[in-house]
């Protein structure tokens, strides 16, 4: 067996199903959602898989067999799912959360075909974030699959100067000019201004299909007064060239190329309207106002596609380890050889489950993350009203009246964290009810888990799907590897980059994770994780705790230290400080969501009579994974805030004056003298002739940082029982029972 | 004419799962059975496939699905089925599973539908000849007999309704060949085999349609107890046996030679 345990505590029967997702993900009282999680995953399954094990992805371009992908969509609900009903979609409410779910589904077998169906939603994102009434009816329902006519596809062109790829809204290609201003006359007779728009795209999904372009640009005419996003069809007159495919070497099954635009269009294109001022064309949005709605939804659905990866990958790694001896003579069936292969040693359970409690701890994050949007996306439309009803209209005033509700939001959460009957009851009520204070909180919370999850997911998952390749041996690498996860391996890459790579996210982190808001919240998050532990020690919540303790003493340090040359640490330009405990926070913020998942699964499980043969085990063993990615998140932070706060002092050195400190070995005999064994309490010694002992100086003294190392210590401490739960997890792996074979190609 | 057709349909595991047989406190059962994904059994599948073919072909029609099974795992597996075609749901909530007593199935099941009591001039009862849960093909014939049906026909493949409301049925027989009968009027059973329709595309709008009508059937689904009139004395997976030699250069009709004297021992 791989792993020991004298304990009786219940296994993992099965690999989790539907009833349990439903229940971590909470969605299990959304029939419309468990619907679409069925539908989408018989496309993926089925037709998409189908393609990628007959080769669909060894080509760049947009092929007849890729191109039938899209009709499985429409049939699927999956192009429908974004649109209302009214649009005709099928979902009331907000989609992020169904988005999200879509992508999971697609990317558990291919993250191109995920990308295919989300870039189409990114395309029709700026015009149902910000778009006007008519562009909204008009685009949305063109876009909703309908019998006896050809849907229209779109795509998202934001391109930073080419040849590059990627995603930089200050430096935008591109540009709008005025090609014709109607007189007077025709203005009054309602002719609009001609906008001329060229641009050349990069890396454009779903340009090799889309029948129009949401394109961002730039202006050097002095008619118009900002950038802005415009809708390009591709019957305006003009140039319409999708371009060559793009030579990607990741996510074959979306179409990507680079195409080029000069085209003429009335203004009535420019997403969310224009008014004319002073003879110029002022868009009531500028580009990058449009793209920060839109990217801060759909970057979560990219995080999830990894995580879904991850947890793709179980199943197939799990079989490939049982069966890898299995048929060769020398082994025969009942010898442990035969039933667990290579699970009898511990490296590829414990390592498989390194990559499980990720995918857990992602797929937990993204989808906290996307409820958190669904449940933000009416506040934020009823705080636009209250707002515009105060005679305050977005930009800038907008920014200065959210920040002076802060006080009150704080207010809020300082009461949410005392017991209930502690609480002013009146006033606690009166800020509860409050739109706009409980939209300042959900967006500080937004602003911090929509960057965290994408690069979090993406980046460590990326890693540990080098992990799952790793342990498929040679067969990994292969076209015909089960689960394909060499294909994924190398999507999780683009994943990484698609709609703004690290980078990008690190540094919207380290302006968001400051805001006082959140700071707040993350202080109450810490109790909250303190109550998880003291009924339910096993998942880590405490060692977590501990960790976000330590965190916060860091970034308050890192807010007022400076480092040795006396320059502050925490600045915006200083990102080997602030990227880092972004990335610390990350950790954080991943375990938590797992975390808070599998207690609602411990909750509200035994409810499901159909659950009860297994519930104990699965809780059991996704409390294991906690625990472990709870240690492993501490463990992260603990490196990173101990290098960040001890990284920027210099080391001292032996000729400095502190140096005179150092006992000579007559000292020491003197102190011996009076007080016998005190000379093992010196730090620092120095030899005959001023010789000190072989190293950079003396060992660095923070008296200063003592509250640091005292936390710190703590949490070390804290990790006790987290291999514990490894060998636990670890005997679970060999015994839960897997289907006979994979699910897909169907 | 518009028929009523109700569909008897339970719930079979995936196929892809591994079936393990284990020793229950009354009957055998599987390992971890609730705990693994379930499918409506294919058989009842091909069953509801062709009555919401024939309900469409005939304006008026209803279909019914009668279902004995976990209420918990009927759901789940309603987010499937639901999405494939209109029809109304009656949910009978009780363990049934391979080794269910097939005429205490039967009796459930009749006694539900003659609840409903339906209109017998247009009623069709339609259901799986088989299951792939260890299926006796009895069960179809003991619901005709609590139904007072007459007219049953087993392992169906097509019905083909005429001018004037008599319906030809084609049932498979051996050899490969089908019996084709004309019956007059209904009411009848049909036990269905495979059928000739695929199985339809999801469509999640009718899914959304139906589920407002299924979900409130679902929570009055009525508690069932199936009895067990029987008892097993074993039950096991049928033996594997995997003889691996690699050759090259062997010719199809000799590899085939071989394959059938290796059956033969």
């Amino acid at each position: 067996m791989a792993t020991t345990t004298s304990t009786s505590l219940p296994t993992l029967k099965t690999i989790p199903g539907d009833e349990i997702r439903q229940l971590l993900w909470r969605f299990e009282d959304r029939y419309d959602l468990a619907m679409l999680v069925q539908s989408v995953r018989a496309v993926a399954r089925g037709p998409v898989a189908r393609l990628v094990a007959s080769g669909g992805r060894l080509s760049h371009d947009w092929t007849p067999e890729k191109d039938a992908l899209l009709p499985e969509y429409d049939a699927a609900g999956i192009t429908a799912a974004y649109m209302s009903p009214e649009e005709g979609g099928f979902l009331e409410g907000p989609k992020n959360f169904a988005m999200a779910l879509i992508a999971f589904e697609l990317a558990w077998v291919d993250a191109g075909a995920a990308t295919c169906s989300l870039a189409q939603h990114l395309a029709l994102s700026p015009i149902h974030e910000r778009g006007t009434p008519e562009q909204q009816q008009r685009y949305m329902s063109l876009a909703a699959p309908a019998p006896g006519r050809k849907t229209f596809r779109g795509a998202f062109c934001l391109t930073e100067p080419i040849p590059y790829v990627g995603v930089e809204t200050g430096m935008l290609g591109g540009r709008v000019r005025v090609a014709y201003w109607p007189t007077e006359e025709e203005m009054a007779a309602g002719k609009e201004p001609i906008l001329e728009v060229s641009k050349r795209g990069r890396f454009i999904t779903n340009m090799g299909f889309a029948n129009f372009v949401t394109a961002a640009v730039d202006t050097d005419d002095e008619r118009i007064k900002t950038s802005c996003m415009v809708i390009l069809e591709e019957t305006d007159e003009g140039t319409y060239d999708r371009g060559t495919p793009t030579k990607k070497l990741v996510h074959q099954l979306s179409s990507t190329s680079d195409p080029v635009f000069n085209m003429k269009v009335p203004a009535s294109r420019i997403i969310g309207g224009y008014r004319i001022e002073d003879g110029k064309v002022v868009p009531n949005h500028d580009h990058s106002s449009v793209i920060e709605a839109v990217f801060r939804r759909t970057r979560v659905g990219v995080g999830l596609m990894t995580s879904s990866k991850l947890l793709s990958a179980i199943e197939p790694l799990i079989r490939y380890h049982r069966d890898r001896f299995r048929g060769s003579g020398a082994v025969t069936p009942g010898t442990p050889r035969f039933e667990l292969g290579l699970q009898q040693k511990q490296d590829v359970t414990h390592r498989l489950l390194e990559i499980w409690a990720a995918g857990e701890a992602s797929a937990s994050l993204g989808f906290t993350t996307a409820r958190l949007f669904d449940e933000l996306d009416p506040l934020e439309k009823t705080k636009t009203a209250i707002l515009a009803a105060h005679g305050i209209g977005g930009g800038m005033a907008e920014f200065k009246a959210l920040k002076k509700r802060q006080v009150e939001a704080i207010e809020f959460l300082d009461m949410q964290d005392h017991l209930e009957s502690l609480r002013p009851k009146a006033r606690y009520q009166a800020l509860a009810e409050d739109v706009v204070v409980q939209y300042v909180i959900l967006d500080a919370t937004a602003n911090v888990l929509c960057p965290a999850t994408k690069l979090w997911n993406t980046g460590y998952g990326s890693h540990m799907m080098r992990e799952a390749v790793s342990l498929m041996g040679g067969y990994g690498i292969t076209e015909d590897c089960p689960g394909f996860l060499s294909y994924k391996w190398m999507d999780t890459q683009l994943e990484a980059t698609y709609e703004g790579p690290e980078a990008v996210q690190r540094r919207q982190m380290s302006v968001t994770m400051t805001n006082p808001v959140f700071l707040a919240q993350f202080r109450n998050w810490i109790h909250e994780m303190r109550r998880v532990a003291s009924h339910d020690p096993g998942t880590g919540a405490c060692t977590l705790a501990s960790a976000m303790k330590l965190w916060t003493w860091t970034l308050d340090h890192l807010q007022l230290a400076k480092d040795a040359n006396g320059t502050k640490l925490y600045q915006s330009n200083r990102q080997g400080v602030t990227f880092p405990m972004a990335d610390a926070l990350c950790w954080l913020l991943a375990s938590r969501a797992q975390i808070l998942d599998v207690e609602r699964l411990a909750a509200e499980g035994p409810k499901n009579p159909a659950l009860e043969d297994g519930l104990d085990g699965t809780v059991q063993f996704l409390r294991d994974l906690c625990h472990m990615q709870a240690a492993r998140a501490a463990g992260e932070v603990a490196r990173i805030c101990t290098e960040l706060v001890y990284g920027y002092l210099s080391h001292p050195s032996w000729t400095e004056p502190g140096c005179g400190a150092c006992l000579s070995q007559n000292d020491l005999v003197s102190m011996e003298a009076l007080v016998p064994g005190a000379s093992g309490f010196s730090d620092e010694t120095v030899g005959e002739g001023g010789v000190h002992e072989t190293k950079a100086g003396p060992c660095a003294v923070h008296p200063g940082l003592n509250d640091f190392a005292k936390l710190r210590a703590k949490l070390e401490a804290c990790m006790t029982g987290f291999q514990l739960a490894k060998d636990r997890a670890g005997d679970s792996l060999t015994k839960v029972m897997i289907p006979a074979a994979l699910d897909y190609p169907q | 004419m518009p028929y009523q057709i109700i569909v008897c349909g339970g719930l079979a595991p995936d196929p892809l799962q591994t079936l393990e047989p284990v020793p229950g406190a009354a009957s055998p059962g599987l390992k971890n059975e609730m705990m693994l994904p379930g499918v409506l059994d294919p058989w009842a599948s091909h069953a509801l496939y062709e009555a919401a073919n024939l309900a469409k072909q005939h304006p008026g029609s209803t279909v019914r699905l009668v279902s004995l099974a976990p209420k918990a795992k009927l759901q789940q597996v309603l987010m499937t089925v639901a999405q494939k075609l209109p029809f109304e749901l009656m949910a009978l909530d009780g363990a049934n599973n391979g080794f269910s007593d097939a005429n205490e199935t039967g009796k459930a099941l009749g006694e539900a539908i003659a609840k409903l009591d339906p209109p017998m001039e247009n009623l069709l009862v339609f259901g799986g000849w088989e299951s792939a849960t260890r299926g006796s093909g009895a069960v179809m014939q003991i619901v005709a007999e609590r139904l007072g049906i007459a007219d049953v026909f087993l392992a169906v493949d097509e019905i083909k309704v005429e001018e004037g409301g008599s319906f030809l049925v084609k049932e498979r027989v051996e050899g490969g060949k089908h019996m084709v009968s004309r019956c007059s009027a209904p009411p009848a059973v049909l036990a269905w085999a495979t059928g000739n329709l695929a199985e339809p595309p999801n469509h999640p709008q009718t899914g959304m349609a139906n589920m407002r009508v299924i979900m409130p059937s679902l929570q009055k689904a009525t508690p069932t107890a199936v009895g067990s009139g029987m008892s097993f004395a074993s039950a096991s997976l049928p033996k594997q046996v995997r003889e691996t030699r690699i050759v090259k250069d062997t010719s199809a009709a000799e590899i085939a030679r071989e394959i059938a004297e290796w059956l033969k021992q």
